[in-house]
């Protein structure tokens, strides 16, 4: 056998693993350790109303999305009119988590671009984004009915990630 | 000669690299001594690749703030260290920790050492093996 046989499978090992690596989409997604687990528990205000609360009890009963977002996020501006598009379909609640972000600023987003949330957590010191395990808005985490977070998603939604990895999980109830 | 000396100084002042978190945190010296330990052990997921100890941005400000409370509540660094890896999974922490997940991380290293003494011997006793001078009858 010839002699470079052996490094020339150890190369093609390694960049196999390279390519696979590169296929992996967007680095700076992590797996979120919470996938098959309950949802954190959570208990905030609500933007517009300070004095009514939203919580964990709030999402259960049906599928639902928790989407992060605040006013300095970019991509929370980008992936907007998708939101408004699946709240006017019915397609599923929609509940934000207004993530470290100012209330003024956030009611007058909401206001001038259009509110596709049922109704937005107003977490202002972002112990709430910790306990989700929080770490670039946009995030959005899709719960089942049981309260159990099946998926979640770094960066802008749009109607290709909804369609390949939201929709065919919701089996069931949902649409 | 003075206007020189008063240049200098300034450009001087200018370099200084101001700390990101700035005074201490405890009075009591060990506790410190541990949050600036685990705080530099702890990667901001934000901006990846610095630590949260070195990054401003609003998550590594809010983890310090998290974990400056867990020290003063007297849990303990592996109770710290659960906290995070609950939230954030393993990546987190820049020194993993020995688990059935991270042992291959822990142990490739000496493997790889082994494997790489293991060839260098190999190689060395064979050319041992080859007349001197006669280099042609390694290929094959």
């Amino acid at each position: 056998m010839n002699r470079f046989a052996w490094p020339l499978v150890a190369v093609c090992v390694l960049l196999a693993f390279l390519a696979l690596g590169l296929r992996h989409g967007d680095p700076r997604a992590l797996p979120s350790p919470f996938i098959g687990k309950p949802a954190p528990q959570f208990e905030l205000p609500t933007l517009k109303n300070p004095e009514v609360n939203i919580g964990s009890k709030t999402l259960a009963g049906d599928y639902a999305l928790v989407n992060v977002w605040a006013t300095w996020c970019v991509m929370c501006r980008a992936e907007h009119p998708f939101l408004l598009e699946l709240a006017a379909n019915k397609a599923i609640p929609i509940y934000g988590i207004n993530w470290r972000d100012s209330r003024r600023e956030a009611i007058r987003w909401l206001d001038d671009l259009g509110d596709p949330y049922l109704a937005s957590a107003y977490d202002e010191d972002g112990r709430v984004g910790i306990d989700w395990g929080v770490y670039g808005a946009p995030e959005t985490f899709l719960v089942d009915p049981e309260g159990t977070v099946i998926y979640k998603h770094l960066g802008p939604l749009d109607p290709t990630i909804w369609q390949r990895e939201f929709v065919p999980r919701m089996t069931g109830g949902g649409q | 000669m003075k206007r020189l000396l008063v240049l200098v100084v300034s450009t001087l002042l200018l370099s200084t690299a101001f700390a990101i978190d700035q005074g201490e945190k405890f009075d009591d010296p060990e506790m410190q001594a541990r949050y600036e330990k685990l705080i530099s052990e702890v990667r901001c997921l934000q901006c990846q690749n610095q630590s949260i100890k070195d990054s401003n941005v609003t998550l590594a400000a809010d983890l310090r703030r998290e974990i400056a409370r867990m020290i003063e509540e007297g849990q303990s660094d592996e109770q710290i260290a659960e906290f995070l890896v609950v939230r954030y999974g393993e990546f987190a922490l820049y020194r993993p920790r020995t688990t059935g997940k991270t042992l291959v991380l822990w142990l490739a290293p000496f493997l790889l050492v082994l494997f790489g003494g293991f060839a260098l011997v190999r190689v060395v006793k064979h050319r041992m093996s080859l007349p001197i001078g006669d280099e042609s009858s390694e290929e094959g």
